[in-house]
């Protein structure tokens, strides 16, 4: 894919993040940056595919650390979040605020 | 599997995340959004396996089970009250997966790598670092391994200056020379940089520190999915770096500062040392029947949460005495300051855990003219969201935040553990105010003495 598309998306993304948490309510804060967090976890794809294409032992292993981390990062991170939300389940809620 | 395949999957996973976040923005749909969010990581990861037919693939997949070992208990277990330091570490780890990442894939590009690939390289290395450090000092300041007030010495401005300048250096050999001995320099220094850049920051202003973090590695793993051309990776990384990046905004101006002066307040702040002064002056303390009485004969209770009720888990109590009081037709909310607790939203958390109806919790603006109806206000282990000085005392840490004004209702009953400042350390006025009374103890233990004796009534 060239430089141009790859630009285009980051560009619409950036406009897409704004629009979907502009206006979230303080109630929310903590889950959002927890579930935010979670979906970074996402550069577990990035690590497993470095860490298939090493040639070395050195690439290998910091790759393989890699996908540790981002595995804590984005498996923990939704739980986590779940575990928050669970919370909030079941109640009368408003969703003016 | 074809490139299409795999790029339409990607997609998929995208607006997964979108949805994700979109969803977390309101509490109905909170929850679907964030298992759709899952469901979409999950699906991609599944994915790459199949398009990419990775080398080590039994290293690959014993390195997903060590790290689900440690993510899932840990997230499983952890309390309620430790939230904001796992997010942070969480945070933390995947800035640090990122930049490894993009460190291996420039080892292996080596030199036919494109100028664009090395500047987001240098770029997801510097930031991934950063956000890998920062994170930990962060997780190490909310978990109190180390102090939680601003670290400063002399000097300390011009050594951030002086590394983040070796950093720039170090960026600019990474461009010339594109080796790797560059590329370790530049690493070490950027981890160096992270730990001064949040060692300064203080007490309350740590949880916008750690969104401004997570916005941090959002970006970098947007730069990851440029240097390996992966569509999901951009789109997932760039949606976390722009909400982060208003959340972020959302926070500071909520404190009523400026993030610069959230991150860089310290070094020009003037200590106020006149405030500590003021120790050996009487309080009122009370017992907890004189706490019931005020209560049971009120007709306006607003109980102000604050990070000591998520210490002593005394969220479950804390409802019981409200059930307890609105049974007396006593009228009861919940004033709910955004920066409460250690993180945003950290008291609603609690709240919804022992099930406070939803529209009990009233936030700060809403609640603060209502103080002076009030008869009672009950400020369960909360300090510097009630603190005047944020408002009388230029120069002090949280000078600026906008507060509840608890100091307007007829009487204001603190409970609290000690005299010991909270997490900003500035000592409170209120404290010694003649219609302020103090009830010592573990907020847990206090509101369990309090319920028993409106029960005895």
């Amino acid at each position: 894919m060239n430089g141009m598309a790859l630009l285009s998306i980051f560009v619409l993304s950036v406009f897409i993040g704004f629009e979907v948490v502009s206006k979230v309510s303080t109630t929310l804060h903590t889950p959002l940056m927890s579930g935010a967090n979670a979906i970074h976890g996402v550069i577990l794809v990035g690590a497993i595919i470095v860490a298939g294409r090493s040639n070395s032992t050195l690439e290998l292993t910091l790759s393989l650390i890699a996908v540790v981390l981002a595995t804590v990062n984005m498996v923990g991170g939704f739980v986590v979040t779940d575990r928050m939300l669970e919370m909030f389940k079941g109640k009368k809620v408003s969703t003016t605020k | 599997m074809s490139r299409n395949i795999y790029d339409l999957i990607g997609l998929i996973a995208a607006v997964a995340f979108i949805l994700a976040l979109k969803g977390l923005s309101s509490p109905k749909s909170a929850r679907n959004g964030n298992l759709m969010g899952a469901a979409g990581a999950t699906l991609v990861t599944v994915l790459v396996f199949f398009y990419e037919k990775p080398a080590h693939l039994v290293l690959i997949i014993l390195a997903i089970v060590v790290g689900s070992a440690i993510g899932v208990p840990t997230a499983r277990k952890v309390k309620m009250t430790a939230m904001p330091q796992l997010v942070a570490l969480f945070n933390g780890v995947g800035g640090g997966a990122a930049a490894l990442v993009a460190i291996v894939e420039y080892l292996r590009l080596g030199s036919t790598s494109s100028a664009g690939d090395v500047a987001a390289t240098i770029f997801t290395v510097i930031v991934g670092c950063v956000s890998f450090t920062g994170s930990i000092v962060t997780f190490l300041k909310l978990q109190e391994l180390m102090t939680t007030r601003p670290v400063v010495f002399a000097g300390g401005r011009f050594l951030i200056a002086f590394v983040l300048a070796t950093v720039v250096g170090a960026a600019g050999w990474v461009a010339v020379s594109r080796g790797s001995l560059a590329l370790g320099v530049l690493s070490i220094l950027s981890l160096i940089f992270g730990v001064l850049f949040v060692l300064p920051v203080g007490g309350a202003d740590v949880p916008i520190v750690i969104s401004l973090l997570n916005a941090f590695t959002g970006l970098t793993v947007a730069a990851s999915g440029y240097v390996l051309q992966t569509t999901v990776l951009i789109v997932a990384g760039t949606l976390v770096g722009a909400s982060g990046t208003i959340l972020t905004r959302k926070m500071a101006q909520a404190m009523g500062r400026p993030i610069y002066g959230i991150l860089f307040g310290a070094f020009t702040a003037t200590p106020t040392a006149a405030l500590n002064a003021a120790d050996a002056r009487p309080v009122r303390s009370g017992s907890a029947d004189d706490v019931a009485i005020l209560l049971a004969y009120a007709r306006r209770v607003v109980i102000v949460p604050g990070f000591g009720l998520a210490v002593a888990q005394a969220q479950h109590t804390v409802r019981e005495l409200a059930d307890l009081l609105t049974a007396r037709g006593v009228d009861v909310a919940y004033a709910i300051h955004p920066v409460a607790g250690r993180m945003p939203g950290h008291m609603n958390v609690l709240l919804a855990e022992a099930n406070v109806p939803y529209e009990q919790l009233v936030e700060m603006e809403e609640i603060n003219p209502t103080f002076a109806q009030t008869d009672v206000a009950l400020v369960v282990g909360a300090n510097d969201v009630v603190n005047p000085a944020a408002k009388t005392s230029p120069g002090c840490p949280i000078y600026g935040m906008p507060i509840l004004d608890v100091g307007n209702a007829a009487n204001v009953i603190f409970l609290k553990r000690s005299m010991r400042p909270g997490f900003a350390g500035i000592e409170n006025e209120l404290l010694y105010d003649p219609k302020t009374t103090l009830l010592f103890g573990d907020a847990k233990a206090s509101l369990t003495k309090v319920v028993s004796a409106l029960k005895a009534f």
